[in-house]
C-alpha cells in the first residue's frame, strides 16, 4: 500500500466517528473458544452489532486459567478492554474494590434486574457495597454426568441411571476397550470433578459445611472420607485418558471412545455442534443421578472504567443487551447453559436443559465454589486434585489430610 | 593518557567521559529495574498481597506455606534432576560433537548448520514438536509399533515418574548445538603447535584432549556453563508447551509455580516468596563461585 492510500485509510478511520455518532468499537475479552462456545458468542456479538455498535472479539484460547491473568494484567496495567468475562464470584473482587470496574447500578435499575434475574444469588455475586458491578449472562452447573449410549451398547450393559451404576459398569467398559471415564489433564477439571462428587454423593449439608463454613473437622471426617473413596474410584476409571482440554475429553464421549465424563453443562454445546440428540445418542445425569442439586455459578461480564465517554455509553448498551430476553434465549441455547431470567421462553430447550431448569425451579440450588472460595484456595485445591488424579501413589487418606489443611486455612 | 593523568586529580571523574555517559542508560536499567525490582519483590514477599500489592506484613508466613506445599517440593526436585542432567549431558555431548567436528571432516559447514538449527527454534516450538514426537498415539511409539514391535511402549510424557526426562530430551535437542559451536570456537583457539608438540611426544589423541586441551579451554567452559545454567533456572516455556506441568504435578518447575500463584491464584505474596527463593538459590551457587572466579584477578 503506498503512502497516500494509507493516509486516506487513516483519515477515513478518523472521520468515521463523526459520520456515525453511535458506532463505537468495544473490545470484549472472553475465553469461549470451543465450537459450541464460539457459536454462542457469535449470537451475542450479532445482538450487540444490531444496536449500531461494533463488537471487537477478543477471544483468548486456553481456558479461564490462561485468560484471566491476561485480562487482569491488562486492567491493572492501564490498558483496559471494553468488557470482559469472568466467572460469577470472587475472581474480580479486588479489581472492584480498587475502583477499576464500572458501576452498573443505573443500568440494573432501569432494566429491573433485581426482579427478573433468578436465582437472585447471581446478582448478589455482582453486588459489592450495594452497587452492581457485573451483568450475569448464564447459569452453569458442574454437576452433570454425560454418558455415551453407544459406548454402553458396545459393552453390552444398560446405560447407568446414577454414579454407582456407572462405577459398577466400568469393568464391562474396560473389557470392551472403552475408557470408562474421560478426564482432561488440566487441573481445574479434576478439581471440578471432585466438587461434583462432594455435592452429588455427600449432599448439600456436607458441601456447605466444607466449602461455606470451611469446617476443618468435617473436611477431615468420615463423611468426606467417602468422597475421597469415590474420587479414588474415579481416578482408576479415568486412568489412561491422555487428553488435556475438556472438549477433547467430551469428544471421547461423543465418539463413543469413553463411557462418560463429569463436566459442566457447557459440554452440552459440544454434543449439539456434533449433531447428537439427548436421550438417544447421549444421556445426562444431573447431580450424577444421586443428589439432584446444581450449583448456580456461571459467567458474568464486567466493564472496566474507561475515560472515553462514547465507549462508556456503549458499555451500558452491552450490559443491557446481555440481560435482554431475546439475547438470553439465543445465547444460552447455543451455549447449553440456563438463562439468567425466569421470564423467558425456553420451549426450544432440549431434554437435558429442561432437567436442569426443573431442578433450578425447584430451588435445589447451592452456591458454587467459585463464589465461596478465593482463587488462592481454589488453586491449592486444583494442585492437590490434579496430583491425586494423575498419580496412584497418593492414598485417599493422605489426600484427605492435605485437603483438610487447605480447608482449614481457606478464605 | 599520561598527560591527562598528570594534569591534575580533579579531572578523575571526567576521565573517559564518553564511555561513562554511554553507560548511564545501562547503569539506570540495572539499578532501577533489576535491583529495584528485586528489592520490591523481596519486600512484598513478606506481605499478604493478593491480586494487588499491599504493604501488610505477615512475617515469614508465605515462606512457611511455600515449603509446606508439595507442589513446590516437586518443582525443586524436578529442577534439580533437570538441571544436573542437562548440565552434564549438554556439556559432554556438545564437546564430543565439537571434537568430532574438529577432525577436519568434509561438509563441516553442513553438519554445523544441522546441529545448530534447533537452537533457532523457541522453547515453545521445541516443546510442541517434542510433544508430538513423544505422543504415544502419533509419535515414536506408534511408529515402532507399526514396524512390528507391537509391545513397544514409550510414552514419557504420560508417566509421572519419568516425565521430566521427556522434557530433558527436548531441552538437549534444542540446546546442544549451541554448546557445540561454543566448544568448537574454543577448540579452534588452541594453537596448532600444541597439537604438534603432543604428537611428537607420542601422546594419544584422547589424552591430549582430556589433559591438555580441556584445561586450556577453561574460559570457554565457564562461558558455556553460565549460559546453560541461566537457561536451566528459568525453564518455563518448554514445560508449558510440552506438558503444562502434568501429568498432575509431576513436571512442575519453580518458575511455573511463581507464575501460577501470582496470576492464576491471584496471590502475589506467595508468588513473590517463591521467586525470592529462586533468587536465593541462584545467589548461593553463583556468589561464591563468581568470587573465586573473578574476585582474585581484578586487575588482570
Amino acid at each position: 500500500m503506498d503512502f497516500r492510500a494509507m493516509a486516506a485509510a487513516l483519515a477515513a478511520t478518523v472521520a468515521l466517528p463523526f459520520g456515525l455518532a453511535n458506532a463505537t468499537d468495544l473490545e470484549v475479552t472472553h475465553w469461549w473458544t470451543s465450537g459450541g462456545e464460539a457459536a454462542a458468542v457469535a449470537e451475542l456479538a450479532k445482538a450487540f452489532d444490531a444496536t449500531g455498535n461494533k463488537w471487537i472479539d477478543g477471544a483468548i484460547a486456553g481456558a479461564g486459567s490462561t485468560a484471566r491473568p491476561i485480562m487482569i494484567s491488562r486492567i491493572t496495567g492501564g490498558d483496559p478492554m471494553g468488557a470482559t468475562q469472568f466467572n460469577h464470584g470472587r475472581q474480580a473482587e479486588e479489581l472492584v474494590q480498587e475502583g477499576l470496574m464500572r458501576d452498573l447500578t443505573e443500568v440494573a435499575e432501569k432494566g429491573k434486574w433485581k426482579e427478573v434475574i433468578r436465582p437472585i444469588s447471581l446478582l448478589n455475586s455482582c453486588t459489592i457495597d450495594g452497587k452492581i458491578y457485573c451483568a450475569p449472562i448464564n447459569i452453569h452447573s458442574w454437576q452433570w454426568l454425560w454418558l455415551s449410549n453407544d459406548a454402553f451398547k458396545a459393552a453390552g450393559v444398560p446405560v447407568p441411571k446414577n454414579w454407582n451404576e456407572f462405577v459398577a459398569a466400568a469393568p464391562a467398559l474396560q473389557k470392551a476397550g472403552i475408557q470408562p471415564l474421560a478426564l482432561g489433564g488440566q487441573p481445574w477439571q479434576a478439581n471440578g470433578l471432585f466438587d461434583t462428587l462432594t455435592i452429588s454423593i455427600g449432599g448439600k449439608e456436607l458441601y456447605e459445611k466444607v466449602y461455606k463454613d470451611k469446617d476443618e473437622e468435617v473436611a477431615a471426617g468420615p463423611e468426606m472420607a467417602k468422597i475421597f473413596a469415590a474420587a479414588d474410584q474415579a481416578r482408576q476409571m479415568a486412568k489412561g485418558s491422555n487428553v488435556q482440554d475438556w472438549n477433547q475429553a467430551t469428544n471421547m464421549v461423543i465418539t463413543g471412545k469413553a463411557g462418560g465424563q463429569i463436566m459442566g453443562d457447557w459440554a452440552q454445546g459440544e454434543f449439539q455442534v456434533a449433531g447428537k440428540t439427548a436421550g438417544t445418542d447421549y444421556s445426562c445425569l444431573p447431580g450424577l443421578g444421586l443428589n439432584q442439586y446444581l450449583t448456580t455459578g456461571g459467567d458474568a461480564f464486567y466493564f472496566p472504567v474507561l475515560k472515553d465517554e462514547a465507549k462508556s455509553k456503549a458499555q451500558d448498551i452491552l450490559a443491557e443487551t446481555i440481560v435482554d430476553p431475546k439475547v438470553q434465549v439465543a445465547f444460552n441455547l447455543k451455549k447449553g447453559s440456563v438463562p439468567i431470567r425466569g421470564d423467558v421462553d425456553i420451549a426450544a430447550a432440549n431434554d437435558c436443559m429442561k432437567k436442569g431448569l426443573d431442578i433450578i425451579a425447584k430451588g435445589n440450588i447451592v452456591t458454587s465454589t467459585d463464589q465461596l472460595l478465593s482463587q488462592d484456595t481454589q488453586k491449592q485445591k486444583e494442585d492437590l486434585m490434579s496430583e491425586f488424579f494423575a498419580s496412584a501413589s497418593i492414598t485417599p487418606e493422605d489426600a484427605q489430610k492435605r485437603f483438610a489443611d487447605i480447608i482449614g486455612s481457606a478464605d | 593518557m599520561v598527560k591527562q593523568a598528570a594534569a591534575g586529580r580533579p579531572n578523575h571523574l571526567f576521565r573517559n567521559l564518553n564511555s561513562k555517559i554511554a553507560s548511564i542508560p545501562m547503569i539506570l536499567v540495572a539499578s532501577v529495574i533489576f535491583l529495584g525490582g528485586t528489592l520490591w519483590t523481596v519486600i512484598y514477599s513478606f506481605t499478604n498481597s493478593r491480586l494487588l500489592p499491599r504493604l501488610n506484613f505477615v512475617g515469614l508466613d508465605q515462606y512457611e506455606r511455600l515449603w509446606a506445599s508439595s507442589r513446590w517440593i516437586i518443582s525443586i526436585q524436578n529442577l534439580a534432576i533437570y538441571g544436573i542432567l542437562s548440565l552434564i549431558f549438554s556439556l559432554v555431548i556438545g564437546f564430543v560433537l565439537a571434537a568430532l567436528m574438529d577432525q577436519k571432516i568434509r561438509f563441516e559447514n553442513t553438519f554445523r548448520t544441522i546441529f545448530l538449527y534447533p537452537f533457532a527454534l523457541s522453547f515453545i516450538v521445541t516443546g510442541l514438536v517434542w510433544q508430538w514426537v513423544l505422543n504415544p498415539e502419533f509419535g515414536i511409539q506408534s511408529v515402532v509399533r507399526s514396524l512390528g514391535w507391537t509391545g513397544f511402549s514409550f510414552d514419557p510424557l504420560y508417566d509421572p515418574d519419568i516425565v521430566i526426562y521427556g522434557i530433558l530430551i527436548a531441552a538437549l535437542w534444542q540446546g546442544t548445538g549451541l554448546v557445540m559451536c561454543l566448544m568448537l570456537a574454543g577448540l579452534r583457539g588452541i594453537d596448532e603447535d600444541i597439537w604438534k608438540a603432543a604428537r611428537v611426544d607420542g601422546i594419544p589423541m584422547w589424552k591430549t584432549y582430556l589433559l591438555i586441551v580441556i584445561p586450556m579451554m577453561r574460559p570457554v567452559f565457564i562461558t558455556t556453563l553460565v549460559i546453560i545454567a541461566s537457561g536451566i533456572v528459568k525453564v518455563y516455556d518448554l514445560v508449558v508447551a510440552q506438558t503444562s506441568g502434568g501429568p498432575g504435578n509431576a513436571s512442575e518447575v519453580p518458575a511455573k509455580y511463581v507464575y501460577d500463584y501470582m496470576f492464576q491464584a491471584q496471590n502475589l505474596g506467595q508468588g513473590f516468596a517463591a521467586s525470592t527463593m529462586m533468587l536465593l538459590t541462584v545467589a548461593i551457587i553463583i556468589v561464591p563461585w563468581a568470587y573465586l572466579e573473578f574476585g582474585g584477578r581484578k586487575r588482570g
